[in-house]
């Protein structure tokens, strides 16, 4: 074999390399694409299924019997007071677990377990939290099948995520602000309260909307702890004229929300029903989206505005 | 100037002695609120630890009273689960089977798709690709299950019956694929973060040998990643095994106990959300059952968690 016969043996290999690069890269593409495509099948089907029910009485009409009169007022109204209870009980707990992991915690054994804990909770599924909230919240305390348990159950849910990015936004703040701060004589507590809370706040938003995202399309706890599927009233308003002036009673009243609708009427053999499903699946995943690109947007939003 | 106002102030009001004690009273509170603080912020941070400890006691606790109507043997081995019929048959691995059958079909998908996207985001893509592609994989992650198992019961069925003409209207086949789809995005992030975190000297390295970029994806940088990648499959698996709209709408709620996905089966997590939607008396043995279903769950999750530790403790690489 000479020269002239070796190189070109070389570049042949060189060439076959180069093709598994090329190949690997369009199956890459390919991949994504798949995702692209899956994801606007998707949203497309609902938008064209649920087409003939946008309309505002769809949004101010109680569930029906008559797929063409039902509506979601019922389901979006609860959906919204769960995620309050959520939001009032999963951000202080998991703003304050996150600060005292990152700022108080001593290395010791009990540390280490509340560690551990978090991350194992983050892969429990979420069926199981609807299982321990209809042992504990339910039966145990006596809170029904109410608003109440539900949205302290979708707190206990989410818990993990806001814990995880309270973390990362109190990690990302360098050293030198909470020397600072302690060299000027502030306590623990102070530093805490005027620096560290300010300035993680961008982290801990986005650690919270997207929780709330997520859990405002669980489905599976909520119908576990034995949530209504067709509910044509609403629960009393959080307001009245007498003192003092507010009503928790719809605490403890009995809801419905928008995925436990969508898979009522998803589940309805009716045709016309499963149009109100893809509306309904499709507001769901504009609400879900929505949210998720805020949480997409603010972070962005602090990388590009903090510089350490 | 102000120096001297404040020593007029503050001398004739109080003699030494007094400014010190106050001075210690005030530490003392502050110290005081200080721990207090701290404490108040410790027993929040034990609320998801008691949430643990809830999981179990409640799981355990109610299974342990479908034990004592139900032998141990039986819900092992026997081979009907028709716990709200008059003869009532209690063999968890009917529903064991859906879930483990449905399961693989959805990491069928979920592995290889996860695994290509990762390693195209994390070693092919240029920048820009990777600042669009990862946002939209976090969305595609964001969809709410049961909007899943709307697109698997009323999409993908129908189109894989052109396929496949005698699949029935439920089947494990189309809502796995749809859970295949739905688990990608947790699988590629994870991975995508573990080949990332994996040292530039290797890749590097590799390229001065004059591998290619693909070689070097391949035989360099996915061995090096491989226990953050065996994370990434635990979790797939996990969610996978837990998953339960796309199942209870998709899969029929028919327990079955069947290996074929062809077939409509009901899982653990399809079980439990169909009592749940009944009307079941509190402290029936059906009620309990879906405990001691719960309990199973827990189990294969916590056995598949246990041998991810183990393959990332086998296959972890310290640079």
């Amino acid at each position: 074999m000479n020269t002239e016969e070796k190189l070109q043996n070389i570049r042949r290999i060189i060439a076959r390399a180069k093709r598994f690069d090329l190949a690997f890269s369009l199956l890459g593409i390919l991949s994504l694409m798949l995702g692209v495509l899956i994801f606007s099948a998707l949203f497309g089907q609902m938008l064209i299924d649920g087409a003939p029910r946008f309309a505002l009485e769809f949004f101010t009409s109680f569930p029906s019997r008559r797929a063409e009169h039902a509506g979601i007022l019922s389901a979006w109204v609860g959906s919204v007071l769960v995620m309050l209870v959520t939001a009032f009980a999963a951000v202080p707990l998991g703003v304050a677990s996150g600060i005292y992991l990152e700022e108080y915690a001593p290395k010791n054994l009990l540390t280490d377990i509340i560690e551990i804990n978090v991350t194992n909770l983050a892969g429990v599924p979420s069926i199981v939290y609807g299982l321990l909230a209809l042992g504990i919240f339910v039966y145990q305390f006596g809170f029904g099948q109410s608003i109440l348990s539900a949205g302290l159950t979708l707190a206990l849910l989410i818990l993990p995520i806001v814990i995880v990015s309270t973390r990362e936004a109190i990690r990302s703040i360098p050293a030198y602000i909470r020397e600072g701060s302690y060299a000027c004589g502030a306590t623990q507590w102070q530093t805490v309260r005027y620096h560290i809370l300010p300035y993680s706040l961008p982290g801990i938003l986005t650690g919270v909307i997207i929780g709330l995202a997520r859990a405002i399309g669980e489905t599976a706890p909520i119908i576990t702890i034995g949530a209504l599927t067709f509910i044509a009233f609403l629960p009393p308003a959080p307001y009245q004229d007498v003192f003092p002036f507010v009503n928790m009673s719809w605490l403890t009243a009995p809801f419905t929300v928008m995925p436990i609708q969508m898979f009522n009427w998803t589940s309805r053999p009716e045709a016309a029903f499963q149009h109100n499903a893809a509306a309904a699946g499709f507001i769901l995943v504009l609400m879900t989206l929505s949210m998720n690109a805020i949480a997409i947007y603010v972070r962005y939003r602090l990388r590009k505005n903090i510089k350490w | 100037m102000s120096v001297i106002v404040l020593s007029e102030q503050y001398q004739p009001m109080m003699p030494a002695d007094d400014i010190v004690s106050d001075r210690l009273a005030k530490r003392r509170t502050r110290n005081l609120r200080e721990k207090a603080i701290e404490i108040v912020l410790l027993c929040a941070a034990l609320v998801s630890v008691a949430t643990t400890v809830g999981i179990v006691f409640i799981l355990v606790k109610e299974s342990l009273v479908f034990f004592e109507h139900v032998s141990f043997y039986d819900f092992l081995t026997d081979t009907q689960w028709t716990p709200l019929f008059d003869d009532a048959h209690y063999g968890i691995m009917v529903l064991v089977s859906g879930t483990l059958t449905s399961s693989l079909v959805g990491l069928l998908v979920a592995i290889p798709l996860g695994t290509v996207i990762a390693i195209y985001l994390s070693e092919f893509a240029p920048h820009k690709v990777r600042e669009v592609a990862k946002p939209f994989l976090e969305l595609l992650g964001g969809v709410p299950t049961i909007v899943y198992g709307y697109f698997a019961l009323l999409v993908v069925t129908p189109l894989l019956q052109m396929f496949i003409t005698d699949l029935p209207g439920f089947s494990l086949l189309s809502a796995g694929l749809v859970m295949g789809v739905m688990i990608v995005p947790y699988v590629s992030s994870i991975a995508e973060d573990a080949m990332r975190a994996v040292p530039m000297s290797l890749r590097e390295g590799s390229y001065a040998m004059g591998a290619t970029r693909f070689q070097t994806a391949i035989k360099v940088v996915t061995p090096a990643a491989m226990s953050g990648l065996a994370a990434a499959y635990i979790l797939g698996i996990s969610r996978a095994v837990g998953e339960t709209m796309i199942l209870a709408v998709a899969a029929g709620m028919q327990p079955n106990l069947t290996w074929n996905p062809l077939e409509p089966a009901a899982t653990i997590t399809a079980y439990i959300v169909q009592v749940a939607l009944g009307d079941l008396p509190h402290g029936s043995v059906g009620y309990q059952t879906i405990f001691a279903a719960g309990l199973t769950l827990m189990m294969i999750t916590l056995v598949f968690n246990i041998i991810g530790h183990l393959m990332r403790k086998r296959y972890r690489e310290v640079y």
